[in-house]
């Protein structure tokens, strides 16, 4: 979702005084589960997700897919926690195909095997990403706190047996950022055609973890330069995406295009989000497909409905002529770093706060390395620390 | 990218990974690959629903032309098809 994709470029009409009708929910994220055999400690999921509710059952997912891909939802991400946890999964995507969306699984591997990939392939998916933590076996299971490496080497190769183009994703940060080179490396080795570097978005378990995890400038400056001249290298053969840390910004990202534009989540228990990482955010009643039909929820739910447009906006959003590109950043990371989701991001150099986002990426320099405190992403910490 | 432009007489078809549809719900075609999507004009849904792998560009412009009652078509198909392949919306088997 990071990607330069044409999804997130269209430049809005001149500011309305009242939100427009929104458009579709294109891209549709279903978050199948909070179930992981990883335990990632940069994990962008809830840090209480051991204390939310039951899944959807197959019933419920099949009923959200017809209900969404009706108002013209078509891009789908399966994703979670792990996916592949899930037994329906396959009888999911069937029905995806058969309704015209177009199936993306995100998954760690873990789970893939020969059977299940050729199973999921004559289901009509269209496209594996699969995530690494690192270059080495080492340092890849002490990240995800597992024993995976081998497994996703593994996987990998299926994915290229199956005719699937190689898409790899890693998430960078201090603990794994030096390796770069490395990692594309290990990436070219691999045959991945595609590979997205992602900086960690603090967000979660990552915002938790922050202070271990934040790389410092010099960092992040050396591995965009080691990934500039690996692409010089590699050529055409593999495509590079080097996802910048937004922490190191001066301006905020278009968060999902503006919150209620084109993003639709729905977490395990059946929450409807404008984003994933939006349940946090207090005082918003969020609905749920368990009572409301998508397209209630995408039009007409006060939760959809309340940082669509400007009105929201605080200054110095308000009166920002860059509004319009970038809607006022995160809404998340507002209220994460400043504690109102309805200011400005901080990341922007405008926003009163952007102090606090300098000052984290400044300790990114300061801090050694220390990898004993980082809080794992189990369901034991979740419960017994966030609980 | 340093492909060579398209000609008359290749057979450009959608790459792997895309998929050519069309979206009743938007009135139009899009081009959907991991993770993104394309909504196309009309022309660039006309000419991309003819890159099957067995017409030639020739015989695209040609049916193209045939379809709107027009003529003078090649330049921009062509245009099209080398802009398209330079994004690896499509592919051109040598």
């Amino acid at each position: 979702m990071d990607r330069d994709s044409p999804m997130t470029a269209p430049a809005p009409a001149p500011a309305p005084a009242v939100a427009p009708k929104p458009g579709p929910p294109l891209w549709l994220l279903l978050e199948l589960t909070y179930r992981c055999p990883l335990h990632c400690a940069f994990c962008y999921n809830p840090t209480d997700f051991s204390s939310i509710g039951p899944e959807l059952d197959t019933a419920d997912w099949i009923r959200v897919l017809r209900e969404a891909r009706a108002l013209g939802a078509v891009q789908l991400g399966l994703s979670g926690g792990e996916p592949l946890v899930r037994a329906d999964l396959t009888q999911i995507v069937v029905e995806a195909h058969t309704l015209g969306f177009y199936t993306n699984l995100i998954t760690s591997g873990v789970g893939l095997d020969e059977p299940r990939i050729a199973e999921l392939k004559a289901a009509g998916l269209d496209h594996i990403q699969l995530s690494f933590q690192d270059s080495t076996r080492q340092m890849n299971d002490f990240l995800s706190s597992t024993r995976t490496f081998d497994l996703k080497s593994k996987v990998a190769g299926l994915i290229k047996k199956h005719d699937y183009p190689m898409v790899l994703n890693v998430v960078l940060h201090r603990l794994n950022i030096d390796h770069v080179g490395e990692i594309l490396a290990m990436a070219e080795r691999l045959g991945a055609e595609y590979v997205e570097l992602a900086n960690t978005q603090y967000y979660g378990w990552a915002f938790h973890n922050r202070a271990q995890l934040m790389p410092s400038r010099a960092q992040v400056e050396r591995a965009e330069e080691t990934t500039r001249r690996f692409r010089e290298t590699v050529g055409q053969r593999m495509k590079i995406y080097f996802v910048v840390p937004d922490y190191f910004e001066d301006r905020p990202k278009a968060c999902m295009n503006g919150m209620g534009s084109i993003f639709l989540t729905i977490a395990p228990d059946g929450m409807a989000l404008p984003c994933h990482a939006a349940r946090m955010l207090p005082g918003i009643e969020f609905p749920n497909v368990r009572n409301m039909d998508v397209g209630r929820i995408w039009f007409e739910s006060s939760g959809f409905n309340l940082y669509r447009g400007d009105a929201w906006m605080k200054e110095p959003c308000r009166s920002c002529p860059e509004k319009k590109r970038d809607f006022g950043g995160c809404r998340c990371q507002a209220y994460l770093v400043t504690g109102d989701a309805a200011n400005a991001d901080p990341v922007c150099a405008l926003s009163p706060y952007h102090g606090l986002v300098t000052g984290a990426a400044a300790a990114g320099a300061a801090v050694p390395a220390a990898p004993s405190p980082l809080v794992f992403r189990t369901p034991r910490n979740s419960s017994t620390i966030f609980g | 990218m340093s492909a060579a432009p398209a000609s008359a007489d290749d057979r450009p078809a959608i790459a792997r990974g895309f998929r050519l549809q069309w979206e009743p719900a938007q009135n139009t075609h899009v081009l959907l690959y991991p993770e993104g999507l394309i909504k196309l004009n009309g022309s660039a849904g006309e000419i991309l629903k003819r890159c099957s792998g067995t017409a030639t560009i020739a015989e695209i412009t040609a049916d193209l032309e045939r379809a709107f009652a027009t003529s003078g078509l090649s330049g921009d198909v062509l245009r099209f098809i080398s802009m398209a392949v330079e994004k690896r919306w499509i592919v051109i088997p040598r």
